[in-house]
């Protein structure tokens, strides 16, 4: 199960860094969102992966980790996703208004001499 | 007046007087005259409240609290060293001002000349009054600072600029040197206060760090007062207004790194080292600035390097190691501040009356400024030595202790030649500009100056005449005072006289006398015939040598460097940190060890794993297909992100898995609406063959980006087979309910036990949401992404063909079931989100979740009815949206203020209410539903803006078919 979970987390991460080292502008903002797919998992897993924990209380009850399961990191995932949804918008706009104002989509804003 | 208050008033009165005159009209002379000279008077007045207390070998002392918990404290100190010091400060001060009334012009902005001065003073009164070495550095620059505004003041010119550039870059670089050498002399001590480092000579001797500390100090120090090889910056200081020359060159900044060679003199001298740089910078700087200054034109350029002279004939005092070699030192510090004072002053009128400062132009100006001549001409005689004025007691002390010193022949020889030297620029002076025949077409028709204006002059005069003559009864005992402060019992006994019979320094002071004047007669010639620069040394130019240093420092080494290690190109600069996080992780894992986890991995659920054998592909999919089919890569990137999602499920996260999902949609959405507007990319393969290096940095990437994946995979599963640390978690999942009313734990953490860090994130989304359609508001597409789009024109293309259709009616008979289903869901969908909100505190859902939720609403709306009939229909204002939302988030923080609790706590309670049962009522449901109002207008308003651009996008083409020319306006 970690090891599934592991390899996930390393794959999205190797598509995600190869696309971040690519040329044009889409690419980086695709390799951005791979790589914060990692990273939340990454995040998440750090309260250990739990099946069946349960994740909302009993009414009155007092919550356990043996039972429940860890809110912590879910919640820093849970604002994570949200600002990196933020931050991609803020990426496509700025990589629009770059394109437009440069009339090219190379991530230098002039295609490369060689 | 207490210790406290006075010190504090003398070091703020100044700087409240020059925020006092910044504030005058641009043309307020007087009343800005007025001001700087009472502030001086005042600080002169104060200075002499604190005689009493000093005469008696106390010392003032006032200390606040600055940094208490570094041990530091703003401490401001008065003994006799500092006494005299800040006299000079004031005394001199008020004298400069009386005289800048005179000289500055009514068309200069004279307010901020005296706001400038006025806050120079008191940056020299906090320095001489400096208990704490950090304090003393601040000062320091602060002089530096200020006298660099002063220099420049007439920045109207280009020598000022250069001046106070020179001035400030040479003086600055020093300061932070001494800043340095004060840190480590610290450091040694371990305290900052002046008076235990004081107490602690021995200890800073013999320390080994004690060599770099005292270069680090000297190099301040010697910066600072001009000594060689740092003097060049001081003669190009002269395009300063004559007041500042005659301020800063005399009393006040030129002898800051003096003040700070006494007063570290009893924990730093006595070594060889100290002898050897401070003599030896001391003796070259006399010689080298005496001889120069003699074939100077320009009357000031003279007394710059006199000036230089002067100070290297203090320094190399200080550098002698004796006891009373320091006492000369002080006692020539007095005196050389009353001399060049009043000559700069006399400068200043002469280039005021007559219109130059030229020497080989000026002549006979004895005969039309009489006075001012008999004035000048005393106090050069004091510069030069001549006996019955102050100059000779110091100069005769000087001889008397170079001939000391311990049998090294070349330094009272030194001494006659640089004396020699002084007389004949002394005499230069005097002869060039008032003797001789009567000037030739002079800018002006010289006349004596206003009285006023003289005035200052004469008191300094007086002051070198009395001292010359009763130098025991008039300035003994304050010389003694602050030689008493710095040396304590050690002070030796020292005669203040002026005849102490026929003695060696008698005859070498005779025989410098008639060695200049002889000088000065064998140098006629060359001095009529007008050649600039010194012989000999013409070519050695300080000023060159510094410039070409800076051009090299800032210009060529930087581009060098930016060069080798620097790079514009962003894929080289993410390449370096990805290698270098690589590296930190790789020595991480290296340094600290890796073993296997504690926890034994759970077995493979085959679902799972093939739901993640989806994800990988899908990922590496988009990874390959991002460049030229960006359609597929974005359903790919969906598909992974719905994996990611699935996951959450699995592992007990409803509330992401949720969140995760609404997301996806929206992110797909986005870039999907942005597609339109990037340039075509065909896949043709075989057309050109991909090129050798193309192909080598592929790999390297390739490399990287596999490194950076099995890394994150390991490191991944090292932490998931660890147990995981107690921080927080049952903390949260102990008071979820009972203290936050809520049996969502996720949700109380985030509108509760860290709410602040919510409303935070929510003005992030906000500030986000506002750039885009900031930016998006003067977006201007590339010229080729302006036309319609392919199917767009086909569709009209078909319509237009047929009379009995209207543009867009094609596209509206395809998507006639979708419209009809999203707007039957329309309300289902709003309920949804109202449903989410509301349950959120105790279910998964809440204000997040909510507002993407009814956002998506909204966007499927405009998806599939456009956004002319979507908003005829429904009029979103995303703005206000966003406002309401902020104002609530931030409204019910503030409420708990109102209730004495801290910002943002909450308050619960649960209403049984007919017909609906149990209704938990926090305070935190407001929160949410501010979160919720912000992420519906953040959403909506990002999407609008950019589905807005191919409206736009449509109307600019077709402007620009009427009229070419007109420009694309705004879009509200």
């Amino acid at each position: 199960m970690e090891l599934v979970v592991a390899i996930g987390i390393g794959v999205l991460t190797g598509s995600g860094v190869w696309l971040l080292l690519r040329p044009r502008t889409f690419q980086v903002i695709m390799g951005l969102s791979l790589l914060s797919y990692a990273v939340n998992l990454f995040i998440f897993s750090t309260g250990g992966l739990r099946t069946g924990a349960a994740p909302v209380l009993e009414p009155g009850g007092v919550g356990d980790l043996t039972t429940h399961a860890d809110p912590l990191p879910q919640a820093l995932v849970l604002t994570a996703i949200v600002i990196s949804f933020a931050t991609t918008a803020l990426f496509l706009v700025v990589l629009l208004a770059a394109r437009g104002l440069t009339g090219t989509d190379h991530v230098d804003g002039r295609e490369q001499d060689r | 007046m207490s210790d406290s208050l006075l010190l504090l008033s003398l070091v703020a009165l100044p700087f409240l007087g020059a925020l006092a005159a910044s504030l005058l009209a641009t043309h307020a002379r007087n009343a800005a005259a007025y001001l700087a000279g009472g502030v001086a008077l005042a600080g002169l007045a104060l200075v002499w409240t604190a005689y009493p207390t000093i005469s008696q070998g106390g010392v003032l002392r006032a200390e606040f609290a600055w940094v208490p918990q570094l041990g530091l404290n703003f401490v401001l100190r008065m003994d006799g060293l500092a006494w005299l010091f800040a006299g000079m400060v004031t005394g001199i001060g008020a004298l400069v001002v009386v005289y800048a009334r005179y000289y500055m012009s009514t068309e200069d902005p004279v307010p901020r000349f005296f706001a400038f001065l006025l806050a120079f003073m008191g940056a020299m009164c906090g320095l001489v009054l400096s208990g704490n070495l950090i304090q003393l550095a601040f000062f320091w620059e602060m002089t530096s600072l200020f006298s660099f505004l002063l220099i420049g003041y007439w920045h109207h010119t280009q020598a000022a600029r250069d001046g106070a550039r020179i001035a400030l870059t040479v003086t600055a670089t020093g300061g932070l040197c001494l800043f340095a050498g004060l840190l480590l002399i610290g450091h040694i001590v371990g305290s900052h206060d002046l008076d235990v480092v004081l107490a602690s000579g021995d200890a800073i001797r013999n320390h080994p760090l004690y060599l770099p500390a005292l270069v680090l100090v000297l190099l301040g120090a010697l910066t600072k007062s001009a000594q060689f090889p740092f003097h060049f910056w001081l003669p190009h200081a002269m395009a300063a207004p004559t007041p500042v020359s005659a301020y800063l060159h005399s009393a006040t900044l030129v002898k800051v790194g003096l003040f700070l060679m006494v007063r570290l003199w009893p924990v730093m001298a006595g070594t060889d080292a100290w002898f050897w740089i401070v003599g030896t910078a001391g003796l070259i700087t006399l010689l080298v600035g005496a001889y120069v200054a003699i074939f100077q034109h320009d009357l000031k350029g003279l007394l710059a390097y006199s000036t230089i002279s002067h100070l290297g004939l203090i320094t190399l005092l200080l550098g002698l190691n004796s006891h009373l070699a320091l006492v000369a030192a002080i006692f020539h510090i007095l005196n050389h501040a009353t001399f060049k004072a009043s000559l700069f002053m006399a400068a200043g009128i002469i280039d005021h009356e007559s219109g130059t400062r030229d020497i080989r132009r000026l002549s006979g100006l004895n005969r039309t400024m009489p006075f001012t001549g008999r004035l000048a001409l005393v106090a050069a005689a004091a510069m030069a030595g001549v006996p019955l004025l102050n100059g000779f007691i110091s100069k005769e002390m000087f001889f008397e202790e170079a001939l000391s010193a311990d049998g090294l022949l070349v330094l009272p020889l030194v001494a006659m030649l640089a004396s020699a030297f002084s007389v004949t620029y002394s005499l230069r002076f005097i002869h060039g500009t008032f003797f001789g025949p009567d000037p030739q077409d002079l800018p002006r028709q010289p006349h004596e100056p206003p009285a006023w204006m003289r005035f200052p002059v004469e008191i300094l005069v007086l002051g070198c005449i009395f001292v010359g003559v009763l130098p025991a009864a008039t300035v003994g005992p304050f010389l003694d005072l602050a030689a008493r402060s710095v040396l304590g019992e050690a002070t030796p006994y020292y005669s203040l006289a002026v005849w102490h019979g026929v003695n060696l320094p008698l005859v070498m002071s005779m025989i410098a006398l008639g060695g200049g004047v002889v000088l000065y007669m064998a140098l006629q010639k060359h001095l009529r015939s007008g050649i600039e620069g010194p012989p000999l040394i013409r070519r050695l130019e300080g000023r060159r040598i510094f410039e070409r240093a800076l051009v090299f420092l800032s210009w060529r080494l930087a581009r060098r460097l930016e060069g080798v290690l620097g790079t514009r190109r962003l894929q080289q600069q993410l390449r370096m940190v990805l290698l270098l996080a690589l590296a930190a992780g790789g020595f991480a894992a290296w340094h600290r060890g890796v073993g296997p986890g504690n926890l034994v991995p759970q077995g493979v659920d085959p679902v799972i794993a093939l739901v993640w054998v989806v994800g990988a592909a899908c990922a590496l999919g988009a990874a390959w297909q991002a460049k030229f089919h960006r359609f597929a890569a974005i359903m790919l990137l969906g598909g992974a992100g719905l994996v990611v999602c699935i996951t959450f499920v699995w592992f007990s996260a409803p509330d992401l898995a949720l969140t995760q999902l609404l997301v996806e949609v929206v992110t797909t959405v986005l870039l999907v609406l942005g597609l339109r507007w990037l340039p075509k990319r065909m896949d043709k393969p075989g057309a050109t063959g991909v090129e050798v290096v193309t192909i080598s940095r592929r790999l390297r990437d390739l490399a990287i980006a596999i490194a950076a994946g099995l890394g994150m995979a390991a490191l991944a599963f090292a932490v998931m087979t660890r147990t995981p640390p107690d921080l927080l978690a049952q903390h949260f999942l102990a008071r979820a309910y009972t203290e936050g009313g809520g049996t969502n734990v996720v949700n109380v953490i985030l509108v509760d036990f860290r709410a602040f860090d919510t409303l935070g994130e929510i003005f992030v989304l906000g500030a986000v949401a506002l750039t885009v359609f900031a930016l998006l508001r003067r977006f201007r597409p590339a010229p080729e992404s302006v036309e319609v789009p392919e199917q767009q024109r086909d569709q009209s293309a078909r319509d237009a063909e047929r009379p009995d259709r209207r543009d867009g009616d094609t596209v509206a008979d395809w998507l006639l079931v979708p419209s009809v289903l999203t707007r039957l869901l329309f309300p289902v969908i709003c309920i949804l989100a109202v449903h989410l909100l509301l349950r959120g505190h105790d279910q998964p859902g809440g204000g997040f979740a909510a507002g993407l939720v009814a956002s998506i609403a909204i966007i499927l709306q405009y998806m599939i009815g456009g956004a002319a009939w979507t908003e005829e229909k429904l009029r979103v204002l995303p703005l206000r949206w966003m406002g309401t939302g902020l104002l609530l988030a931030g409204g019910v923080g503030l409420a708990s203020l109102f209730f004495g609790m801290p910002f943002l706590t909450t308050y619960f309670a649960y209403a049984d209410l007919p017909w609906i049962g149990r209704v938990p009522t926090a305070s935190a449901l407001l929160f949410d539903i501010g979160v919720f109002a912000l992420v519906v207008g953040a959403t909506v308003l990002m999407l609008i803006a950019l589905a807005h651009q191919s409206v736009r996008g449509h109307r600019a083409e077709r402007r620009a078919e009427t009229a070419p020319r007109a420009l694309v306006p705004g879009e509200d």
